[in-house]
């Protein structure tokens, strides 16, 4: 009954009979406001874009600095800030605190909280003890802890309602993403590709805590929620045991395929995109056969957890280019007709257009030339290997073998661009993608699994493609062609979420520190500021009393924060020779900072 | 592979009786060879480089080894990251038994304002059954005897070595 109202009032608010489902149109409500951000990813298309346009092209460049605040905290700051009404949360990297502060009241601290952890998780968080940020509805503050607990606080005093443990640290699960409200549920994923944890998307009852569904990503049909007839996989049933025949023995029982990144939402169609991250472990060698469902876009059923439709980006993956980053709704024109697209740049270097509706794989490029591994994805659909990716023997680590250096793989195993969110405007139709321009050496070998610690089996050697000694660019992209319109150069990894406005200015920020703003059509650099720290954060937008605001966190650190810290290095320097990049601590150093600009009085 | 905790038990209870960190490290000039592995004067695994430039397997090995384990955190090449810190600069006033002591149970540095903790290595096999070649790597690099990257020219695989690789490591999964 409430699928049927959704379906026809799009997104409007909806009289309903039962109570529950005023949560949902709450959410979409606050997100259809431009003032407030009441969920990290903008709106549940994930567009990070905001209608607001006091600051334009045309005086961005008089922004300032309006306020600071110091988290108290020094570790690799993802994520952003949530702004509802006068209140402003702010969360940290771990110990995970979050802070709620009054807009109206000088930004007075009203409440706290600080969970109580126990440190010997941080170990086993692969890259940097970050978090990506809370969720908000039915007047409670969600919060995803590193030890996997999800917790539900009281959005005026920060006291405890709710709290549930999603998964087992002691096994290498931990929690860095941020949790989403759909309806009447908080889904969140959970991480550690790194660890061989059998990881799962969850769906937990917003007012109770209690479990409602859940989904793993590799494993028998019933725990992959998956109907082998209903199912489809490029307009194709996906089959019985369609995961479990792709892994050999028990291994899919520690298969990973976390689900450690973002997550939206078509209200009208009901259904959640996500991706699933690398198979466990890194050496590929010791896992044969594609390793479904892991490097893998779903879209399941918002109430139940079924699966509608799926498409593995790379099977049986040989690089680590997990397919957890963003999938952003849009509604726009191909041919002359309208279509409902979710575009993907995924770590494996291509970007997917595809028809949301029904999985139909539109487009699939390359948006960094540099890329390597592969020359492109089948896209013949009468080919027996339609959909999969055309892999290149020269920068296949499988093919290569177990204790061979493979050597000048584009792009690293941190992929054109990891988690860091990108933006759309369309006014512009432009996606804005902060991407990494990194290649790697990799070489496998064998590894033993122990539980809750690390099950990873490969050496990696990363430096920027040859020729190049910028390591980011910061693109302007068209889904419809599949092409580059732009792109600005970094001299390092574009690391940060990047926000688009309908003032014509896009926002992110570097590494070394620095909030830029650019003009939309362009690309030209239009401000820039230095920050206490590097920026991994993602850029937020607010107004509040009558004035708009730009808010970003800093702190350097995350995956960037460990292996651009030093700087890389030419692997054709000779022996002894100087040969090197710049250095990401020659730049900056740790912080916890929020910095809020504005135009002046 | 039951032997490893019992080698590292041995270490640890004969380390415990040095008392700080900041000691001399002594010499690492190799002075004896045992099945392809070199030791000090002080009987403590070093690195060999010849002439021209061919390293010693451990040299090598625990390059390879470094980078698959302690990278994630430690960095590139030994280079420390914006929270753990250089290993090549630790291991200049850090012991073959410190060193042992450490990556077998792990360190907590835990202040209001950072918490750094590593975890204990000692019952994973990945690191235990090649701590050795991880120490020679990093004391070579403590003293700008290996560059910043991948050592090319290697002596052989020694066969002891693999014997023992191969009985520490069991079977794999």
């Amino acid at each position: 009954m409430r699928k049927m109202l959704l379906a026809t009032c799009l997104g409007t608010m909806v009289a309903s009979v039962t109570g529950v489902a005023f949560a949902n149109d709450e959410v979409t409500k606050l997100a259809s406001n431009p003032k407030d951000w009441v969920m990290p990813s903008g709106d549940y298309a994930n567009t990070r874009y905001s209608k607001l346009k006091q600051i334009n092209a045309g005086n961005v460049g008089k922004l300032q600095v309006a306020w600071t605040f110091s988290t108290g905290v020094l570790r690799g700051h993802e994520g952003g800030p949530l702004i509802i009404g006068n209140m402003m949360y702010v969360h940290t990297p771990f110990p995970n605190k979050v802070f709620a502060m009054d807009l109206s009241q000088d930004n007075k601290i009203v409440w706290r909280y600080e969970p109580k952890q126990d440190p010997n998780v941080i170990p086993v968080m692969c890259c940097d003890t970050v978090n990506r940020g809370l969720a908000y509805a039915d007047g409670k503050i969600f919060l995803h802890q590193a030890d996997t607990t999800l917790v539900a606080l009281d959005s005026k005093t920060g006291k405890e309602v709710w709290s549930v443990k999603n998964g087992d640290a002691t096994k290498g699960g931990t929690g860095t993403s941020a949790p989403l409200i759909v309806k009447d549920k908080v889904l969140i994923g959970i991480s550690g590709g790194e660890f061989g944890v059998q990881c799962h998307m969850t769906a937990y009852d917003l007012k109770t805590g209690k479990l409602a569904w859940r989904a793993y990503s590799e494993g028998p049909d019933d725990q992959i929620k998956f109907d082998p007839e209903k199912t489809v996989s490029l307009g194709k049933p996906v089959g019985k045991d369609s995961s479990l025949k792709t892994w050999q023995g028990d291994q899919w029982k520690i298969g990973g395929g976390c689900t450690w990144g973002w997550t939206s939402y078509d209200p009208e169609l009901n259904l959640v995109y996500y991706g699933s991250g690398n198979p466990s472990t890194w050496n590929p060698k010791q896992r044969p056969g594609d390793n479904k469902w892991s490097m893998t876009i779903f879209a399941r059923d918002a109430d139940t957890g079924m699966a509608k439709w799926v498409y593995q980006m790379t099977p049986h993956d040989e690089w680590d280019y997990d397919g957890v980053n963003e999938m952003i709704l849009t509604n726009q024109k191909i041919d002359g007709k309208d279509r409902k697209l979710l575009t993907h740049f995924d770590r494996n270097g291509l970007s997917y257009t595809m028809d949301r509706v029904t999985g139909e794989l539109l487009v699939a490029a390359k948006y960094d030339p540099k890329v390597n591994w592969t020359t492109g994805v089948d896209m013949d659909k009468s080919s027996p290997t339609y959909g999969r990716p055309k892999v290149v023997d020269q920068y296949s680590t499988e093919k290569q073998g177990e204790d061979v250096n493979t050597k000048g793989v584009c792009p690293a195993a941190l992929g054109t661009k990891d988690q860091q969110p990108g933006a759309y405007s369309p006014e512009t139709q432009l996606f804005y993608v902060p991407t990494n321009h990194v290649c790697m050496d990799y070489e496998p070998f064998k590894v033993n699994y122990t539980a809750g610690q690390p099950y990873v089996g490969a050496t990696l050697s990363m430096y920027p493609p040859k020729g190049d000694t910028h390591m980011g660019n910061f693109v302007a992209w068209d889904n419809k062609a599949g092409k580059i319109v732009w792109s600005n150069k970094e001299q390092f990894s574009v690391w940060s979420g990047a926000l688009a406005t309908a003032g014509g200015v896009v926002f992110y920020g570097t590494l070394e520190g620095y909030l830029k703003a650019v003009d939309a059509k362009t690309g030209k650099e239009l401000y820039k500021f230095k920050t206490p720290s590097g920026i991994i954060g993602n850029v937020t937008t607010y107004e509040h009393g009558g004035k708009q605001f730009i808010a970003v966190l800093s702190g350097v650190g995350g995956w960037a924060g460990i292996g651009l810290a030093a700087g890389l290095t030419d692997p054709n320097a000779g022996l002894g020779a100087v040969g090197g990049y710049a250095a990401l601590s020659n730049y900056t150093a740790l912080g916890g900072t929020l910095t809020v600009f504005a135009l002046p009085q | 592979m039951r032997y490893i905790p019992l080698i590292i038990a041995t270490i640890i209870i004969a380390a415990s009786g040095q008392v700080s960190f900041a000691e001399d490290v002594g010499d690492p000039t190799a002075v004896k060879s045992e099945d392809g592995k070199y030791l000090d004067k002080d009987g403590n695994p070093t690195f060999k480089v010849g002439a021209d430039g061919t390293l010693d397997w451990y040299t090598y090995s625990g390059y390879r080894r470094y980078h698959s384990e302690c990278h994630v955190c430690h960095g590139p090449d030994g280079m420390g990251s914006t929270y753990a810190p250089a290993l090549k600069d630790s291991l200049k006033t850090m012991s073959y038994a410190d060193f042992i002591g450490i990556v077998a149970s792990g360190r907590k540095n835990v202040t209001s304002s950072q918490e750094n903790v590593m975890p204990a290595f000692g019952d994973n096999t990945n690191v235990a059954c090649y701590m050795d070649d991880i120490y020679v790597y990093l004391r070579a690099r403590a003293n700008d005897a290996v560059d910043r990257q991948r050592p090319s020219k290697h002596e052989p695989k020694p066969e002891a070595y693999t014997t023992a690789e191969a009985s520490c490591m069991g079977k794999p999964q």
